[in-house]
């Protein structure tokens, strides 16, 4: 008979296998993973303040997320860095401003460990509706939006010479994946969320001819390493999002594999 | 249309700096699709564009031509409105529908997409056309095929095809032959000149081949910075300007390549019906 928690931790990862999947391959599509991460590592300074101005912690990761890809696009009018650099440094600024506020905050309410490596077993019902209701409407911009994300994927010029609000897709893009590091968080932990979008994206790939099917299949591949990983973590007593990203690093390894394989043949 | 007030040939000297310009292009065109006027472009204190006037009416091909950084596809962007004039004004006629061929387009291989999602990609149904406007362009054989797999020349029809799919009435095509090679140019610029003829299209072709554009264009415009010259190709090639720019052999190089119309131009560059009476065509 499974545990109450565990099967909190199952439902959790199931719903997230499916809300990553179409985000993850716009963010391949998209070179988005370094952003991705960065606003991922900002999310402990958004837990930090949360605490601090006592609101909703996923309200202030998602705040501190959107702050953050404001900052972005104010230091992109300059053009002498690229856009990698701009991201390291906002990045690691904000995962340092992240540890410093969360030790001044530490004996207090803030489990440090649980937000950088997740703690899936420590899901409350709570945190599922939040999962659910969250995802639902994620998956909903997403659906709406989804030929416009997927023309400006394909070439964003293009898309706006023939009029379509690229500006609006990308403002969408950023908040839908703010918001879904922000409950995905509790989860995987910010250091190892972006794993969760990008890893079953990638290993879809190969396998996919059309952009609904790399989602299908990415959806498919990360319902798998989240159930995969809790039970490797249930058997061998390991932290849950270590134990999801490895299960996803097999499955992503493998089809790399394959594609490695087809291109020197 | 106000041929009256439209020179034949817009002259300045080239070479040097301009502290005063002519502009004697007056007012907006009202037939145009798309039309500039002063329009201005400057990137980190460098001047690029130099008030430009440009107008791309109905059923014209139209052809930017210049020397590297003459910005051609700056202009072209500015028109398009992927960036924005420091000065000027830019109209588009209330239903014109703009198909863009950019001058790169760099397919990303981590989208999985074939040929005929791609050409329906936002559009709600669009999926009954997608076969006849690839057969138009003669790409009916990749239909199927996934888009980074596609050769240049491929690539090309299929970008071209997406813009007849939208039922685009302007062509805004930037270097569109890079990367075919010299059979499929020719063909490229004889399939845009049948889209002008067949469908009544508008278009706007960026290009430094002088000899087959020179052919192919109703009026050309010799841009570098600002206008140099503008008309119709027989007059821009015999400027002094043209001449200046691209020396004086690929001018006479030119004339050698000059075949017949099937069509005679106006002074204002309006393409008109050859009269019978004056022979076969071709």
């Amino acid at each position: 008979m499974m545990e109450p928690f565990f099967i909190r931790a199952l439902l959790a990862g199931l719903g997230l296998g499916i809300i990553a999947a179409p985000l993850g391959c716009l963010v391949v599509w998209r070179r988005m993973s370094y952003f991705g991460s960065t606003v991922a590592h900002a999310g402990l300074l958004g837990v930090a303040l949360g605490l601090l101005l006592d609101m909703d912690l996923t309200l202030g990761v998602i705040l501190v997320s959107l702050a953050i890809g404001g900052l972005l696009v104010v230091m992109q009018r300059q053009r002498m860095l690229p856009v990698d650099s701009l991201l390291g440094i906002l990045s690691h600024a904000a995962l340092a401003a992240g540890l410093v506020a969360a030790a001044k905050l530490s004996g207090q309410r803030l489990d440090l460990m649980g937000y950088l490596f997740g703690d899936i077993f420590a899901i409350t019902n709570t945190d599922l509706v939040w999962i659910f209701a969250g995802g639902a409407v994620v998956l909903a911009i997403v659906g709406w939006l989804w030929n416009t994300l997927v023309a400006v994927a394909v070439h964003e010029e293009l898309a706006a010479a023939e009029g379509l609000d690229t500006r609006r897709a990308e403002a969408a893009l950023i908040l839908i994946l703010a918001f879904t590091i922000a409950i995905a968080m509790k989860i995987v932990g910010v250091l190892l969320i972006i794993a969760f979008l990008i890893m079953p994206a990638a290993a879809a790939r190969p396998f996919a001819t059309t952009p609904e099917g790399m989602v299908g299949l990415a959806a498919l591949f990360g319902v798998t390493g989240a159930v995969g990983g809790l039970f490797l973590s249930n058997g061998w007593d390991i932290a849950g999002g270590p134990s999801i990203v490895l299960v996803l690093s097999a499955i992503a390894g493998f089809s790399m594999t394959r594609l490695v394989f087809a291109a020197s043949r | 249309m106000s041929a009256a007030t439209h020179q034949h040939v817009h002259g300045h000297n080239c070479g040097h700096d301009h502290h005063h310009h002519e502009h004697n292009a007056g007012p907006i065109r009202v037939d145009a699709l798309l039309s500039g006027r002063g329009v201005s472009f400057a990137r980190g204190g460098r001047t690029i564009l130099e008030h430009i006037d440009i107008d791309i009416g109905a059923g014209e091909i139209v052809t930017l031509i210049g020397p590297n950084g003459a910005g051609k596809t700056t202009l072209v962007r500015v028109l398009l409105g992927l960036e924005k004039s420091d000065s000027g004004t830019i109209a588009r006629r209330a239903d014109v529908k703009i198909g863009y061929v950019p001058q790169r387009f760099d397919r990303d291989p981590a989208i999985p997409v074939t040929v005929e999602r791609f050409l329906a990609l936002g559009l709600p149904d669009a999926g009954a056309d997608v076969p006849a406007v690839l057969a138009e362009v003669g790409a009916s054989r990749v239909a199927g095929q996934q888009l980074h797999g596609l050769s240049g020349g491929e690539l090309q029809r299929v970008v071209l095809a997406r813009a007849l799919l939208r039922n685009s009435n302007l062509l805004v095509l930037d270097e569109p032959v890079r990367g075919v090679d010299y059979v499929g140019e020719a063909e490229l610029y004889g399939l845009i000149g049948r889209l002008r003829t067949t469908r009544g299209l508008g278009v706007l072709l960026v290009s430094h081949d002088l000899h087959v554009v020179m052919a192919q264009s109703d009026r050309v415009i010799c841009l570098n910075r600002h206008v140099c010259c503008s008309g119709v190709p027989e007059t821009v090639s015999q400027h002094p300007e043209y001449a200046r720019l691209f020396g004086a052999q690929a001018a006479r190089a030119f004339a050698v390549y000059h075949h017949a119309h099937d069509h005679s131009h106006d002074l204002a560059g309006e393409a008109r019906p050859k009269d019978p009476a004056q022979g076969q065509p071709k």
